[in-house]
């Protein structure tokens, strides 16, 4: 796993929990993209280790998807390069078309040929005149691959408007890795999916890139898809790349508040910073690495909130929120009570939100005992 | 660029007319009595025609898609079948049957009867689409189903309705064979007369710009009522079937007056040209004047259906993979031009070939570009829907399974896209078949149509003689009716 630093941007405030990756199969430097007058990347740097799975997460308009058709060779770079095993595929007056490059896509929604069967579609972009035995042999790569993706043989004389949601993107994946690529770009393939088909698909689609090797990038607005399918996540915002790292550390340790509240629910309290301990509402927290001393902003996620009868710290149930397995519950914390001879913190009496794995406490106005679990992340307070 | 330019010289033409004849002479011209009179029969005409054809036409669609109207399939294709005969063959048949028609009430009512399918086929196709959850939420406001209709149903019809009527009054100031026949006198009728009696004069150039100005302000006036309001459905899931109205005692009055319509605007027509075959004996059937005016047609027919697919190919690429200021003036300077009459289009060729190029005058060139002008949107509107089948997408797609661009362009967006181009070189081409006005101004000497020697036959009072003509000109549009029929459906999602 590798985190790295994008340039232009402040380091992130959280130190790399492995070296940057040596020898990597996709490089991208200092890339740039403009539409008219829009700049859409602003100098994106990201390198992906070969057979490594990279989720690229962010908002809709963050820049995400035009990274994705730059590395495919669907666009050009304004300024910047991107290179593929060591060879400079775009940029630095190079540019090697997309049909030259070697690299597998899934649309959005699979971009089936509509006028072509399953099999011809998976058997499309076959180099005949490679394979051994002609016509038997596409046949034959045909059913392997439609095996590889857990789809029957009698699939492949049906037509993509046959097809469920699910089944039409394990064929676009099949027929991207018909040509054996190195690398795999997925944009947003589960996206037009239900929920519970998204979930088995995802897994699907992991398992056959995994157990092929194929170096893949995994476009997605969907923070919770990033964090489970891939082993790096670089999260983008604003054409840049915030932050680069594993799944846990950019979820546990996010590099900024921005990211910390893309990546899911978070607590954010106004603290006192004195060495590693940061004070609030909720007592002395430990934080690793704190940017400042002084006033920060305090970064919990709501799970390591928990009620405990004998926790230290008191609240008030607000309201609740009951989703079945889980019940979000809103509490407002106990008033700031000034106490000689213990640190002064900012706030008190603030609203927050955790997640508890028991239906039973439901009613609001009732007392609750919290404790907290892990450590804190803090960021400097925005001017 | 090239195609704009070329597009445009229709108007360039007027406006150049215009110029050169000099400002006191033009108002001298435009400004007399004859003018007036013309004026004022087109007016009329526009104003009587176009009400009528909106209440036929939307009333019928209404019979047919809304109400449980019995034999309501069979209905939707016999309230589109008249648009199969040409109008000038409708003319024939009515004043075979009444020999005694003239004027404007006569004019009204073979333009009626022949333009009002122009708005049943599109306000069908809307009705069909119409959301009922629209008209089941204004059901449960407390609107009873008149005013569900009124306040509702027709409001949503208004861009078939403005299109349709659009249509209607182009194909009124645009049509020459079936006044002719009447002897009404429209502007097109008189730019005619003019022409053929003192070839190119100024006068009839000035009708022509009269007739443009006409031209423009219907579009303008169509553009300003279509408003700016959306109609396109809102929301997801899917759309429920509209729900049909019972006509309990009113089955039987609206089957009549279905009846009694379909049988004068198609059934006369159909009935007196079997009767002038009938009458004509064998002897009409002569091949040596039959094959060749058969073949000359379907072979301006397949070249003007070719030229036009291979103009409009790259307008509707740019149109839809490259939209940009530049395609809409390209489209918008196209839809200009094909909105005016065939007459001003072929005056316009005539006078440039002329002034500029007399080498290519009456040549089958100059012919097949004037179709190209008049026909490209049929065209155009049939490639666009077909890029569409074929988005950018799978393009990339084929090119990230190691296709070249040209490659995956023609395995992939030509291969998607040639059906429905097929199916607009059809109307292009079916259209040639049926066309008269550009045709007599343009074509070289010795061409003789379908339509041509339908005319000329029929001009002679050789109604037998003409009668071949007709049939097999109403064969070959039975196709595009329904091909148009078929295609409003598809559109409008059915």
């Amino acid at each position: 796993m590798t985190e790295q630093s994008p340039s232009r941007l402040p380091a992130p405030r959280i130190a790399a929990s492995v070296a940057p990756t040596t020898n990597p199969h996709l490089d991208i430097a200092e890339v740039t993209k403009n539409f008219g007058a829009q700049a859409v990347l602003k100098g994106v740097n990201l390198s992906v280790a070969k057979g490594g799975t990279t989720a690229i997460v962010g908002p809709s308009g963050s820049g995400k998807t035009t990274l994705l058709r730059l590395i495919a060779g669907f666009e050009h770079p304004a300024t910047g390069s991107i290179s593929l095993n060591g060879k400079t595929v775009a940029g630095n007056g190079v540019w090697v078309p997309a049909h030259k490059r070697q690299v597998g896509y899934v649309a959005q929604d699979g971009a089936l040929f509509p006028h072509l069967t399953v099999g011809q579609n998976i058997a499309f972009g076959l180099d005949r005149s490679a394979l051994d035995g002609g016509r038997r042999a596409v046949k034959s790569r045909v059913q392997e691959l439609l095996d590889m993706v857990s789809l029957d043989s009698d699939m492949a004389k049906r037509r993509p408007h046959q097809l469920s949601g699910g089944q039409q993107q394990r064929v676009a994946l099949a027929r991207a890795l018909a040509r054996e690529p190195e690398l795999m770009l997925l944009d947003e393939p589960f996206s037009a999916l239900d929920a519970g088909l998204r979930v088995a698909t995802r897994r699907a689609v992991a398992k056959v890139l995994s157990e092929a090797g194929v170096t893949t990038i995994l476009v997605t607005h969907d923070q919770a898809e990033a964090l489970s399918f891939a082993d790096q996540v670089a999260i983008m915002r604003g054409g840049k790349l915030a932050q680069i790292g594993n799944p846990f550390v950019v979820y546990t340790r996010p590099a900024d508040r921005a990211t910390a509240e893309f990546l899911g629910d978070a607590v954010i309290l106004d603290a006192w910073m004195e060495g590693s301990l940061a004070t609030c509402s909720l007592g002395g927290i430990p934080v690793r690495r704190p940017p400042a001393q002084g006033l920060v902003q305090l970064m919990l996620r709501p799970e390591q909130i928990r009620i405990a009868p004998d926790g230290p710290i008191r609240g008030v149930v607000v309201d609740t929120d009951y989703f079945g397995p889980e019940t979000t519950v809103r509490i407002k914390l106990a008033p700031r009570v000034p106490t000689p001879g213990a640190v002064e913190y900012p706030g008190g009496g603030e609203v927050i939100t955790i997640r508890h794995w028991n239906a039973s406490i439901t009613r609001p106005g009732t007392e609750l005992s919290l404790r907290v679990v892990g450590e804190g992340v803090a960021f400097p307070v925005e001017e | 660029m090239l195609i704009a330019l070329f597009a445009l010289v229709p108007l360039g033409y007027v406006a150049f007319m215009t110029g050169a004849t000099g400002w006191s002479t033009a108002v001298a011209l435009i400004f007399r009595p004859r003018v007036g009179e013309l004026l004022l029969n087109t007016i009329m005409l526009v104003v009587f025609t176009v009400p009528i054809c909106l209440v036929l036409g939307v009333g019928g669609a209404w019979l047919v898609e809304r109400t449980k109207l019995r034999g309501h399939r069979w209905w939707a294709v016999a309230l589109a079948a008249p648009l199969a005969i040409p109008a000038f063959v409708n003319s024939y048949a009515w004043v075979s049957a009444v020999p005694s028609l003239e004027g404007i009430w006569s004019g009204v009512l073979i333009a009626t009867l022949s333009y009002f399918p122009l708005v049943y086929i599109p306000a069908a196709a809307t009705l069909g689409r119409l959301d009922p959850a629209i008209e089941q939420s204004a059901a449960s406001l407390g609107l009873g189903p008149w005013a569900v209709f009124f306040r509702v149903v027709l409001p949503q019809l208004r861009i078939a309705m403005t299109g349709g009527g659009l249509l209607v009054s182009l194909h009124l100031l645009a049509e020459y064979g079936a006044f002719a026949m009447i002897r009404f006198d429209t502007f097109t009728t008189a730019i005619m007369t003019q022409f053929q009696s003192t070839f190119n004069g100024t006068a009839g150039n000035m009708l022509a710009s009269v007739l443009v100005f006409f031209c423009l302000i219907l579009l303008l006036v169509e553009v300003r009522s279509r408003g700016t309001a959306r109609y396109a459905r809102v929301g997801s899931g899917a759309q429920a079937r509209p729900t049909k109205l019972a006509l309990h005692h009113y089955q039987i009055p609206s089957q009549l007056a279905l009846l009694a319509l379909t049988l004068l605007a198609f059934g006369l027509p159909i009935l007196f040209v079997f009767r002038w075959i009938f009458a004509g004996g064998a002897g009409i059937w002569s091949a040596d004047e039959f094959l060749p005016a058969l073949l000359q047609t379907l072979g301006y027919g397949t070249v003007g259906a070719a030229a036009t697919v291979v103009v409009g190919f790259p307008m509707a690429y740019l149109a839809v993979r490259h939209p940009s200021w530049f395609s809409k003036m390209l489209e918008l300077s196209n839809y200009i031009t094909s909105s005016l009459p065939g007459i001003v289009v072929g005056l316009a060729f005539v006078t440039v070939s002329i002034r500029l190029v007399p080498g290519i005058y009456q040549t089958s060139g100059v012919l097949i570009a004037a179709y190209v002008l008049l026909f490209l949107p049929r065209a155009l509107v049939n490639i666009r829907s077909g890029l569409a089948q074929a988005p950018k997408e799978l393009d990339e797609a084929a090119q990230s399974l190691g296709k070249a661009p040209l490659v995956s362009f023609l395995k992939v967006t030509l291969r998607l896209t040639a059906p429905a181009a097929a199916g607009g070189a059809a109307l292009v081409f079916l259209a040639i078949v049926n066309e008269l006005t550009a045709t007599l101004l343009l074509s070289p000497n010795g061409t003789h149509t379908l339509a041509t020697e339908f005319w000329s036959k029929s001009s002679e009072i050789d109604y037998s003689g003409a009668a071949p003509y007709a049939l097999l000109m109403i064969l070959l549009s039975a196709p595009m009716t329904y091909l148009l029929f078929q295609q409003s459906k598809k559109v409008a999602g059915q």
